[in-house]
């Protein structure tokens, strides 16, 4: 490895760094403002790449030059800025009072929405944007070819700090936004109108998300998957650098872009995990990043179950239920009896996530990572140890358990959206680990092969057993979140002052409770490994995440009923619509929407108040 | 009388489900000073919070130039020309001085020269030194000025003002007084929330005294400066 | 010996002096008030015997045993009681239950994951709802009570540990006037009966002067003076902490 290599090497991470903070630094300063967590930035950067890819051919067509192609992106840039201005007006404006984890969906759901709508617009292939005109041919620096537009890209993210330097600094739109970061219930107080000023910063925001997709597309082809990959990466930054802050954004995509650069000459197959790590370190080192403050992290604003009086009839509801559930098989046909096995899986995996958020006030955004690694504990067990499906259902439990203690270990120091986010990334790690480890999981083919011992194979047999266990775990959670256990977990997200002030040690507490809660997605997870005879790293993905998510919220969060309700009532629409139409992900996303913003209670929580009205 | 500024009838506040004001009343004129005086906890500074809505809070009127606050988000009551000066201040630490004041300006109302910053400047002197200066690099006496310059910079009608003098040294609680003394002059409204009762007695045209919640006593300062028994009973001199 | 020993307990915040080499004691069966203006360092001193902060220097000795470096829960272990100055309870829980909850923590049963929590330690909890006259709204949400209701429910809760040592801070702020004396008087026959040591914080004099047993009063971090409350109403310095000096009128005429 000699010098000029190493320059190099660390040229192009500059370049990465660069492309990464013109993004992040928009989801950061939309962040300090509206103090919400716009998941929908990442989607905001793939138009503009969509945007730019489509636009840029057709300028050089009219007029070849570099001012055809820097206009274009300039243009781009402010489309995607009204996009962004149209999500506020639309969406944001009507959640800022909203509990944080319909905040998050919400945003969410304008992911889901946006990944559907593009496909439609652009076409489901790959769009590679035209190279710029005068930067096409490389240079030579140190003896070795380098990219002229790398070089470009380098000085691209300097001159937009500079921008927003400027605009923060020297107008009075930038003046109101840094005041209104630090304190926005005074700059009210001070007459400015901050309607108009939310609806700035996001314009502000998309503008610089969609001018990092623009930039993007002489580099890499738009494509659907790069809305959730870079959000992911801008999490890291803004966690990393201080949410809110834009010189911490800009410091941090330095060191991760020159992480990157060397991690993959030293871990060429995990330059994500390393990324990743870096977050978990300065977390725990500084919990609010290299520039954030405290005062930034809003408050939890727990909605959860509350304590209800058992009624014999509750009993005797779902004791009939399971009686009809055991009777399925004597009248449906081998399809409804998968989709029915899915069905419980998906119940189980969304009650175990119940105990965190509804009973722990744990927004907890990576809960596929639970489910994931039971799946694969289950699998792995399978491929390198030939065990059975008795002994490798288990395995996965403890994958899971084990998962989960160490995830836990870190985010129980967190709360409200660093936890939500935190469990985020350290999902998306083990996603990393499962896509990039070839050898051991099989990277995105996954692992095949994972059947059932053979007194489980026929499709009845298993659904009995799937029914059997989720019932029993189901029926063991319950007993917990009744149990003192549960009671504490629920003192600690109602008043954490006094559940210390009765001797309570909240972080043992929420820490046991990702044990649980993560045990029970993993046996889901290798229930349904068995179930389909492979896995593959999507089980660990953000979708994953959040259908658990998206069930918990149908069925409501307010309920213990709810996310059984929910995973019912959300699988068999998708079975139902999926084969319909391809725009799924439109439908859920709009579902996802509308239920934050007209439905909060969740079906189960929505017929209870009902009921409880007319009494 | 003439109508008053602001109008304030049976006002009640809480913060969750704990009850502070119970059903006060008060009436702030143009160009007058008011000194709402009473004990620690009595309810000073919540009553500031309510009128601008800032703390949930019900009332049966308050109004400021005959336009009804109630319900009106907090910024449209201070384009309406009503200004505040919270407790804590609350300067944005980040900006420099007079960045804070850009963040409190808007244009008045007609036929009065507005502020400037260079007529704060006059009034605060100690601002002038200091103007590209960052509010986490100030005293607590500078922040307090630079929290009455920036709501003066939005050319308020009136203003309130939450305990200016507390925790500062005597002569900027001086300088205070003056400042008051040339807001009056230039025909602004004040409305001083204090727990500091020689101060409060030295600048006020007019003193209302809470307790608990509730208004004590109303009325000119010189009449609560004779009666002695009311004093000790509610304020303890 | 005494119950509360406060050893030149030292606190700073960034230069600014919070609590400065304060010491003083207290007795079982003692209302102990401790009173100051606004920034006296009350809050400060109080959530550093609490256990929310760490001093910088002294020591707090319970029983003659040293507290000092006691996380809140180990206190609570240790026999401390504390309720907050905006009441803290579960607000997703019935009155009978937040009060077993505290039973069920002093018991170290929190971790149990099988028999429901809501049959646990019933009879114990609505006895303590009976001694703050709450047993007839054991099963009512908390959520639904009114405010003196819900401070008195705090203080079932805070008498569930047990606890040798009362800390309450600002026991009546936020409650109607009338409220405010039916709590302090129950608060001191508890103190009575169970020989339970009171330290608290107030801003309404009425309360102070008509329930504590002494006064303690604090300015800008230090303490100033300390007494009985007849002693503490008759001392100059006390008047001047809290009125302003006198001589600022003069300066600002």
């Amino acid at each position: 490895m000699d010098l000029s290599f190493l320059i190099i090497q660390s040229l192009s991470g500059l370049a990465s760094a660069s492309s990464l903070f013109i993004t992040a630094c928009g989801l950061t300063l939309v962040f300090g403002v509206t103090r919400i967590v716009n998941f929908a930035h990442g989607s905001l950067y793939m138009i503009g790449a969509y945007t730019a890819a489509t636009l840029l051919p057709r300028l050089l067509e009219l007029s070849y030059g570099p001012v055809s192609f820097w206009t274009g992106i300039l243009i781009t840039a402010l489309i995607v800025g009204a996009i962004g201005v149209l999500i506020e007006v639309l969406l944001l404006r009507r959640i800022y009072g909203a509990p944080e984890l319909f905040q998050l969906l919400a945003t969410f759901g304008v992911v889901l929405v946006v990944q559907d709508l593009v496909v439609q617009v652009f076409g489901p292939q790959d769009i590679l944007g035209p190279r710029a005109p005068g930067l096409r041919a490389p240079v030579e620096i140190l003896g070795r070819r380098f990219p002229s537009y790398e070089l470009a890209l380098i000085a691209a993210g300097p001159i937009v700090l500079g921008f927003v330097w400027l605009l923060l600094r020297k107008t009075r739109f930038g003046i109101l936004v840094r005041a209104a970061t630090q304190d926005r219930d005074m700059v009210a107080s001070l007459g400015v109108n901050q309607a108009l000023l939310f609806t700035g910063t996001l314009f502000l925001g998309a503008f610089l998300a969609g001018l990092g997709g623009a930039l993007q597309t002489p580099r890499v082809s738009a494509n659907t998957g790069m809305d959730l990959s870079i959000i992911a990466e801008c999490f890291v930054v803004t966690v990393v650098g201080g949410m809110g802050s834009v010189p911490g954004a800009f410091l941090a995509a330095l060191i991760i872009g020159q992480l990157q650069a060397f991690g993959i000459l030293i871990f060429p197959k995990s330059t994500l995990v390393v990324v990743f790590l870096l977050m978990a370190f300065v977390l725990a080192v500084r919990p609010y990043g290299f520039f954030g403050r405290p005062e930034i992290v809003g408050g939890t604003h727990a909605v959860g179950i509350v304590s209800r009086t058992p009624r014999a009839s509750g009993t005797v509801a779902a004791l009939i239920v399971l009686a009809l559930l055991a009777c399925l098989p004597l009248v449906s046909d081998a399809y409804l009896l998968k989709v029915a096995t899915e069905i419980l899986i998906f119940a189980l995996f969304a009650f175990s996530l119940q105990l965190l958020i509804g009973v722990g006030g744990l927004v907890s955004f990576g809960h596929a990572a639970f489910f994931g690694l039971g799946a694969y504990g289950a699998a792995l067990g399978v491929k390198w140890l030939d065990a059975p499906m008795e002994a490798a259902l288990p395995l996965g439990i403890l994958f899971a358990a084990a998962g989960a203690a160490l995830i836990g270990a870190f985010v129980v120091r967190l709360s409200g959206i660093y936890l939500a986010m935190m469990t985020l990334a350290a999902a998306q790690i083990l996603y990393a680990v499962a896509f990039q480890w070839v050898d051991v999981t099989g990277g995105d083919n996954g692992i095949v092969g994972v059947w059932p011992s053979t007194w489980a194979s026929p499709r009845n047999a298993y659904y009995i057993l799937t029914l059997i266990l989720c019932a029993t775990a189901v029926f063991i959670l319950k007993r917990a979140i009744d149990a003192p256990f549960g009671y504490a977990l629920r003192a600690a997200r109602d008043s954490e002052p006094r559940a210390e002030a009765i001797g309570l040690n909240v972080r043992r507490h929420r820490w046991l409770a990702f044990m649980l809660s993560g045990a029970a997605a993993g046996l889901a997870g290798g229930i349904y490994a068995f179930s389909r005879g492979s896995v593959d790293p999507s089980l660990l993905g953000i979708s994953t995440s959040v259908d658990a998510l998206a069930m918990l919220l149908l069925g409501g969060i307010q309920t213990i009923a709810g996310p059984l309700v929910g995973a019912g009532v959300l699988h068999t629409l998708r079975d139902q619509i999926m084969p319909l139409t391809g725009l799924w992900r439109l439908f859920l996303g709009v579902s996802i929407i509308a239920m934050v913003l007209l439905f909060p209670r969740g079906l189960v929580g929505t017929i209870r108040h009902w009921r409880e009205e007319r009494a | 009388m003439s109508t008053p500024l602001l109008d304030v009838r049976n006002l009640t506040a809480a913060y969750g489900r704990a009850q502070v004001l119970f059903g006060l009343s008060l009436q702030l004129h143009p160009g007058e000073v008011v000194a709402l005086v009473g004990r620690n906890g009595a309810g000073k500074t919540t009553t500031l919070k309510a009128v601008l809505g800032l703390v949930p809070a019900t009332a049966a009127r308050i109004a400021f130039k005959e336009h009804s606050l109630l319900g009106l988000p907090t910024y449209r009551i201070a384009r309406l020309g009503l200004g505040y000066v919270p407790e804590d201040r609350r300067i944005f630490t980040d900006l420099t001085v007079e960045e804070n004041l850009e963040v409190g300006r808007r244009s008045g109302r007609v036929g009065l020269s507005p502020w400037t910053p260079e007529r704060l400047f006059q009034l605060f002197p100690n601002l002038a030194e200091m103007r590209g200066r960052r509010g986490n690099q100030m005293s607590g006496g500078e922040q307090q000025m630079l929290s009455i310059a920036r709501t003066l910079m939005g050319n308020p009608a009136a203003i309130l003002l939450d305990e200016p003098s507390e925790g500062i040294a005597p002569v900027i609680v001086q300088m205070m007084g003056e400042a008051i003394r040339t807001m009056k002059a230039q025909g602004v409204a004040v409305l001083l929330s204090e727990q500091n009762w020689a101060f409060a007695a030295g600048i006020s045209d007019r003193a209302c005294v809470i307790e608990r919640g509730e208004i004590r006593f109303e009325g000119p300062m010189a009449q609560l400066l004779a009666n002695e028994t009311l004093r000790a009973e509610t304020l303890g001199v | 010996m005494s119950l509360l020993i406060v050893h030149d307990l030292s606190k700073s915040f960034g230069g600014v002096v919070a609590a400065r080499d304060v010491a003083f004691s207290l007795e079982p069966a003692e209302m102990l008030a401790l009173i100051g203006p606004n920034g006296a360092g009350k809050s400060t001193l109080f959530n550093m015997i609490g256990g929310q902060l760490r001093p910088d220097r002294g020591s707090v000795l319970l029983d003659g045993e040293a507290i000092t470096h006691a996380s809140p829960q180990e206190r609570f272990r240790q026999g401390v009681g504390r309720t907050f100055q905006v009441a803290q309870t579960f607000l997703s829980m019935n009155v009978a239950e937040n009060v077993q909850m505290a039973l069920i923590s002093r018991h170290d049963e929190s971790q149990a994951l099988w028999a429901p929590a809501r049959d646990r330690h019933r009879a114990e909890a609505l006895s303590l709802l009976d001694q703050v006259g709450m047993a007839d709204a054991a099963d009512r949400p908390c959520s639904t009570l009114a405010y003196g209701d819900v401070k008195r429910v705090e203080l079932a809760i805070a008498l569930a540990s047990q606890p040798k040592l009362l800390l309450m801070d600002e026991p009546t702020a936020g409650m109607a006037p009338r409220e405010r004396a039916a709590l302090m008087d129950l608060t001191a026959s508890i103190a009575a009966s169970a020989r339970v040591g009171v330290l608290f914080t107030e801003h309404d004099m009425d309360v102070v002067f008509g329930h504590a047993t002494r006064v303690l009063v604090l300015l800008r971090g230090e303490i100033i003076a300390g007494g009985t409350p007849d002693e503490i109403r008759r001392n100059p310095r006390v008047k001047q902490a809290y009125l302003g000096d006198d001589h600022a009128l003069a300066r600002t005429a």
